[in-house]
């Protein structure tokens, strides 16, 4: 595999233009050269086969950006990236598509609002009655976001070093009296944990947790669907590759990150 | 205007748990019985299968088995003197929505409640005296249930017959079981079937409990050990630990839920029909407003109907009975600042806590090899089965080893003091995720004049009627109880081997934004008085005697256990009644 640097893959978005060849994508071109080795190691039958701490990487896979623009993209990259960032064994957020991910969940029903009581009037209300605010899911990260490039113009985030950007991201996390074009920065920056969490841990059919990455750092086995004959070999350590609800019978992808939120 | 449609003889709010027991049960005499669920119909196939079903995102984050939220929300407030606002997300607590209601997602975690749970306040006086009882909280409205346990064991009994509940008996007629519950209530006989293979976690626990001298027993479970066939002749399979239980609907046919221990059978009934996605708007009172005379409904392209009835079982989520109660102005509605009215008073919840036991990364605790209901649990600080008198609160907690899942977006442990994000955060989930164990506190919830439901003045659902209000904060003697059990917890975890032990109990205020269960009860309680209760011991409305409410709304305050095996119990012994009694006579079955 080849090591890309966070900066160059972000320089390298920056030039390109973020909505047409997302950081994520240039990321996947340069680790192309292994493909289709997913393939031949999916599936494993017995928990003996295919050791779960190998990612095989998966064929590059160009994402466009449906929701997120250009200004926008840079900075949930360079964000989730230090949010959840890769180490020397694992990958982060940023090479789990994670960004990917919550672009595809902003532009489809959840950022519209799905399972969102909607109904005013609006007022802020306790800690313990929860989200008050009228924005649905892509009004809260398409005007924090605007805040929060308006006030980088000068230096963007995207561009800070790594330390300035933890930096960064604490002031929003801790800043309940900091204002972003309505929203308090802790809200949104709660939501984008949150967000990065679920791109980050959830099926790969929604976009994100590329090649069930972390899912094989946790040594978490997925949709797999029965442990009857493990449950009672207690301490047994499970060594397999896990398993997505979107793969199919020879373990593609099927990603489909529509999935609606209601009952069967 | 409403299309007036031919009368029917029962009506049941609701085809969850209860509709559809009480649709069989009813159905089966041969009366004309209609079934009206605000949900869409859904069965194991084709809508419950893997392995769509195992998608962590969509069942348990997005919560696609709930209520729908957009159409009916509940609001909240912790007290009276502050504004409700809409809960906009579930997240607290979760009424489920669509044919066999929140029985298809539950855990299936199926227990009694015991013998002084009945009888609370009766029971607690004359072990402790009132003076006791006044210090604990002179908030506290607990009461009497006016139906005793030995008249409720028959249908317990059968419930757990009817959902092939797999656990070990630890009292037969008084007689002590080894391997069971030595504390529980006397049963009849042994579970259907036997306890479920214990997992590794619960295995820890087990040892840890017996090391202090507690008395560990396997937690009874509808998600079952081994193939079952219930009286109704619907089979049941064995459940093969996916890890997909609560907040799932089980594709195995090895969970009790509506779809695999009742409708097979009610569905094929000629006399039974089956109406999805209706809303019921109210029920509709005669002129006297003292009989029922049907429902008003709402199907799900606008058109409203009025559905004529002899018969109208409420069979609806607790919540959700209780609004409809309300929207229908049956019963006096409940008044904090004078403590009359009924509908709304003694809402209670479930007082819970627990703690996080970090082991040595040599034992691979393998969480996500599990069922709902495969804990091993102890009752030892359980309601009243130890001394309170140097105590100064009521109540207690069952505690135990009950995971139930390692679905990672909910289960990331991680040590206090680790950062929240970055990669600190990152290394310390990966080096704890596979060996840590929660342990859990479940118990009582004292009711109290301070916390009710009525309907918010304010927001409004999709058809324009006003949303339940719930006020609602635990009461101080239930903290210290929950803080109480907090301190036993930490001594079992370290009992354990718990590298690091990371102590919790409940703290106030409730807060709407952590889950902590669906286990909302009472509202519309049982009991001998229609001065301090909704209805009577057969869930009867005192006021519209052709109108039954039955559920956990019908709890007087929350005992220590999970509520559902109470619930199938009060459900049939209220369709006995109305079988044996009420139909040969209608009206009151209890003098008011």
């Amino acid at each position: 595999m080849v090591e890309v640097s966070r900066r160059t893959v972000l320089k390298g978005a920056g030039a390109l233009g973020a909505s047409m060849l997302p950081v994520a994508a240039v990321a996947n071109a340069a680790e192309a050269q292994d493909a289709h080795g997913h393939m031949a190691q999916a599936a494993p039958a017995s928990p003996q086969a295919a050791p779960a701490s190998t990612p095989a990487p998966s064929p590059a896979e160009p994402t466009t950006y449906l929701f997120l623009n250009s200004d926008e993209a840079a900075f949930i990259e360079a964000a989730v990236a230090r949010l959840i960032p890769k180490d020397d064994q694992w990958g982060g957020a940023l090479e789990a598509g994670v960004p990917n991910y919550i672009d595809k969940q902003l532009a489809g029903a959840w950022g519209a609002g799905e399972r969102l009581y909607r109904s005013g009037p609006w007022m802020p209300g306790t800690p313990t009655q929860g989200y008050q605010l009228p924005f649905t899911p892509a009004e809260l990260f398409r005007t924090a976001l605007r805040a929060i490039n308006a006030e980088q113009a000068q230096h963007r985030f995207a561009d800070m070093s790594a330390e300035e950007q933890d930096n960064y991201l604490k002031t929003l996390q801790d800043g309940s009296s900091k204002d972003l074009g309505g929203i308090p920065a802790n809200v949104f920056f709660s939501q984008l944990f949150q967000s990065t969490l679920e791109g980050f841990f959830s099926d790969p059919v929604y976009g994100g947790n590329k090649d069930m990455l972390s899912w094989r750092m946790i040594g978490f086995p997925g949709a797999y669907a029965s442990y009857y004959d493990l449950v009672d070999q207690h301490g047994i350590k499970l060594d397999r590759a896990p398993t997505s609800l979107a793969e199919n019978a020879r373990g593609h992808i099927m990603v489909n990150p529509g999935i609606p939120a209601r009952s069967p | 205007m409403a299309d007036v449609l031919p009368s029917v003889d029962v009506i049941t709010i609701g085809v969850g748990l209860t509709g559809a027991m009480a649709g069989l049960e009813l159905a089966k005499l041969g009366l004309k019985v209609v079934g009206l669920e605000r949900g869409s119909p859904r069965d194991t196939v084709p809508d419950f299968q893997s392995p769509a079903i195992h998608d962590e995102l969509r069942f348990s984050i997005r919560k696609a088995m709930m209520q729908d939220n957009t159409k009916v929300a509940v609001t909240f407030r912790n007290s009276s003197d502050q504004t409700a606002l809409p809960v906009r997300r579930w997240e607290g607590f979760l009424p489920g929505q669509g044919l066999g209601g929140a029985f298809v997602h539950w855990n299936g975690q199926t227990y009694r409640a015991q013998v002084a749970d009945f009888i609370y306040r009766t029971h607690l006086i004359q072990r402790y005296g009132e003076k006791f009882l006044e210090a604990c909280g002179p908030e506290l409205t607990i009461q009497d249930w006016g139906v005793t346990y030995d008249e409720l064991e028959p249908y317990y009994d059968r419930f757990e017959y009817l959902c092939g509940v797999s656990g070990k008996a630890g009292n037969i007629k008084g007689q002590t079981q080894p391997g069971g519950n030595p504390l529980e209530a006397p049963r009849a006989r042994e579970y259907p079937t036997p306890p479920m293979k214990e997992p590794y976690f619960a295995a820890i626990f087990r040892k840890g409990a017996e090391s202090l001298g507690y008395h560990p027993y396997p937690q009874p479970s509808a998600n079952l050990s081994q193939p079952y066939t219930n009286p109704e002749g619907l089979e049941l399979q064995q459940c093969v630990f996916c890890g997909f239980c609560e907040r799932y609907a089980c594709e195995h046919f090895a969970k009790a839920s509506p779809q695999t221990i009742v409708l097979p059978k009610l569905l094929k009934m000629s006399n039974y029909e089956l109406r999805c996605n209706c809303e019921v708007l109210r029920i509709n009172l005669d002129s006297t407003g003292k009989k029922a005379t049907g429902v008003t409904y709402i199907d799900a392209a606008g058109r409203e109907y009025e559905q004529p009835a002899d018969l109208v079982l409420l069979t609806a989520f607790s919540l959700n009975n209780v609004r409809t109660l309300l929207l229908s102005k049956i019963g006096e509605p409940y008044d904090p600042k004078t403590g009359t009215g009924v509908i709304g008073r003694n809402y209670a919840y479930q007082t819970t806590g627990g703690a996080t036991v970090f082991l040595d990364e040599s034992i691979n605790v393998n969480p996500f090899m599990a069922s709902g209901a495969n804990g091993t649990i102890i009752d030892d600080f359980g309601g009243d089965n130890f001394d309170h008198s140097q105590l100064g609160f009521i109540g207690g907690q069952y505690v135990g080893a009950i995971v139930t899942n390692g679905r990672p977006i909910e289960f990331h442990p991680t040590p206090p003091g680790t950062p929240t994000w970055g990669l600190q955060w990152k290394k310390a989930v990966v080096q704890h995720y596979n060996h840590t164990i929660a342990v859990q506190q479940h118990g009582t919830s004292t009711a109290s004049r301070l916390n009710y439901l009525d309907l918010d003045p304010t927001y409004k659902d999709a058809w324009g009627q006003p949303l339940l209000r719930m006020t609602f904060d635990f009461p101080d003697n239930d903290t210290r109880m929950s803080q109480y059990v907090a301190d036993k917890v930490v001594q079992i975890g370290n009992a354990m081997g718990g590298k690091m032990v990371v102590r919790g109990g409940t703290k106030r205020p409730y807060n709407s934004t952590v889950y902590q269960t669906t286990h909302n009860c009472g509202g519309a309680i049982m009991g001998a008085d229609p001065r301090t209760s909704a209805v009577n011991r057969f869930q009867q409305s005192w006021e519209v005697p052709n109108v039954f409410s039955i559920g956990a709304s019908s709890f007087p305050q929350n005992f220590t256990y999970n509520p559902s095996g109470t619930v199938g119990a009060l459900a049939y012994w209220t369709l006995d009644a109305i079988k044996n009694q009420y139909l040969k006579s209608p009206g009151p079955l209890v003098p008011s």
